[in-house]
């Protein structure tokens, strides 16, 4: 080693070019990071006429978080149908892994978009149905993987065909 | 208490001088999560280090026997969670060779190319939280975060998570590759190469780090295969071993890549071990881009899948060391067991002779160059 300390200079000079740099960090609440198209988000998405009641979601959620409650009720064309009472989703102990999204057989669950769920009380994080008939329905960013697949990006409505499994 | 009749001074030649307890951590910056050290010290020499773990402990082996095979790949990103990535590969290949089922070529390029994404990311974190106790406070950790940032911009991208990705699936990965992919990596590796080189710069020549790392803490690499020390830490004491080489999996037959092994097993070897890595990391996520082929990215599989009675154990190199998922298989749609060879947890069995005989400063480095994460060795 030469002499003590050039070592220490040469990284201090390192340190030193950064002051040409733009900064990388960006100051958070007043500027936002876009996010990338498949963020998984704590909005959801609920197609009421294609939901069937069948808490598939349910049972594929690794928490059980969602609740659901239904009653059958007479239908026009089928004979009977299940309506859907109540379908909570406890995003206070949601972990975001859209596996719920991925399950559902007639693609009537999607998730994505928001992530800012500050709330005062763990209750008020619950989603409920009429919560889920409210979102505006349009797949956010978070639809079942294998759609992509046949060309659908997420950005338009979902047409009543398109539901259902492509594979799996 | 003292007797009368046994005068206890300074000058006295039967002064006693009693070693003094102290407890490190749980919440100790230093310690990297919720970890305690039990320290006996003689002034400032470290007579014993006791590891005293499970403030973390959450029971994944457990919780897994009560989830379905795909659920429980949400556990994994939670045991090492700086690299979700490699424990969901590690956990799904066992799964796939309980039950059989292929993956596509495509899905194990994919693969490879997100564990070695989540490799450099893992490493940059070693670097700087090592960094970080040696005393450049969160300067140079600082840099290493910034291109972490980067490499979870791109998970996001494919899976839309940062830390908890569950991208991996029994049969494949869970997306293909995102519009606009491409662009995003190569701008992110290009960009790498230079920050690696600025790292270089930066910490390699510095005395300070010399001094302070170099021909601290030896591990033999015969004392390294006796303890079942793996990954870096066993590949810095001269032992060549590296999963994917000696056992490729995935793709990792195919790619051209070097194993960086050092001879002396030292604090310096370990750092400058992981700093390689990262660099053959970014050769092979060049090469996955490069050969991707066409195709689909899963086989079918079903969600709530039920693979034949039996058992598997199937291990992976993560990036602490060898990650291997024990898995019995009852037919039902459950594991009846999940056992984990955490690497974090068995590389810490050379912490206490790494720390005897060094300084309280010294156990700190010893400690960071260990590269352990308290959510593996908690479980």
């Amino acid at each position: 080693m030469a002499l003590f300390g050039t070592g220490a200079i040469k990284g201090l000079m390192v340190t030193l070019g950064y002051i040409r740099r733009k900064p990388f960090t960006t100051q958070y609440p007043e500027d936002k990071l876009e996010q990338s198209p498949r963020f998984r988000g704590n909005t959801f998405v609920w197609y009421e006429e294609r939901c069937t009641g069948c808490a598939t979601c349910a049972k594929g959620c690794p928490l059980g978080i969602i609740r659901i409650v239904t009653h059958p009720e007479p239908h026009s064309q089928v004979g009977s149908d299940y309506h859907v009472d109540v379908f909570d989703i406890d995003t206070g102990r949601c972990m975001f892994c859209a596996l719920c999204v991925e399950v559902c057989p007639y693609d009537a669950l999607h998730m994505g978009g928001d992530f800012e769920q500050a709330s005062y009380g763990r209750e008020d994080m619950v989603i409920s149905v009429e919560d889920l008939k409210a979102m505006p329905k349009k797949p956010r960013t978070q639809f079942r993987p294998q759609m992509e697949m046949i060309g659908h990006d997420g950005k338009d409505e979902l047409e009543e065909h398109e539901a259902g499994r492509w594979s799996l | 208490m003292q007797s009368p009749n046994q005068p206890n001074t300074v000058d006295s030649p039967d002064y006693d001088i009693e070693p003094v307890l102290l407890n490190l951590g749980p919440q100790h910056p230093s310690t990297h999560g919720v970890f305690r050290i039990r320290t006996l010290l003689d002034g400032e020499e470290v007579v014993d280090v006791e590891p005293v773990f499970g403030y973390l402990h959450r029971g994944s082996s457990k919780l897994a026997e009560e989830r379905s095979y795909t659920q429980v790949i949400t556990l994994t990103d939670r045991l090492d969670y700086l690299s979700g990535m490699t424990n969901n590969l590690a956990y799904v290949r066992a799964v796939e060779a309980l039950a059989g089922v292929e993956v596509p070529e495509r899905a194990q390029y994919l693969r490879v190319m997100t564990a070695e994404l989540m490799r450099i990311a893992s490493h940059l974190m070693a670097m700087g939280f090592l960094i970080n106790d040696l005393g450049a406070w969160v300067t140079p950790l600082m840099h290493m975060f910034r291109e972490r940032e980067k490499v979870l911009d791109l998970f996001e991208m494919i899976c839309g998570a940062r830390i908890t990705f569950s991208y991996m699936r029994i049969g494949g990965v869970s997306h293909d590759l995102p519009p606009g992919f491409d662009a995003a990596v190569n701008g992110f590796l290009d960009d790498f190469e230079e920050r690696v080189a600025e790292y270089e710069k930066l910490l390699l020549e510095n005395e300070i780090l010399v001094s302070r790392m170099k021909g601290i803490a030896q591990l033999t690499g015969e004392r390294a295969i006796e303890c079942s020390v793996t990954g870096p830490n066993l590949r810095a004491s001269g032992v060549n071993f590296d999963l994917r080489k000696q056992a490729p999996y995935e793709v990792y037959d195919r790619m051209n890549f070097d194993v960086p092994v050092t001879q002396n097993g030292d604090n310096w070897d370990r750092m400058w071990v992981r700093l390689q890595e990262m660099k053959e990391s970014a050769k092979m996520v060049r090469q996955c881009m490069a050969d991707l082929p066409d195709g689909i990215t899963r086989t079918e599989a079903d969600f709530f899948i039920r693979p034949p009675v039996g058992e598997v154990y199937s291990a992976i190199e993560a990036t602490k060391g060898e990650l291997g998922f024990y898995l019995v298989s009852d037919g039902t749609i459950a594991p009846y067991r999940c056992g984990i060879r955490a690497p974090s947890f068995i590389n810490l069995t050379v912490l206490r002779e790494l720390c005897i005989g060094w300084k309280l400063a010294d156990l700190i480095v010893n400690f960071g160059t260990l590269d352990i994460n308290v959510g593996e060795v908690d479980r």
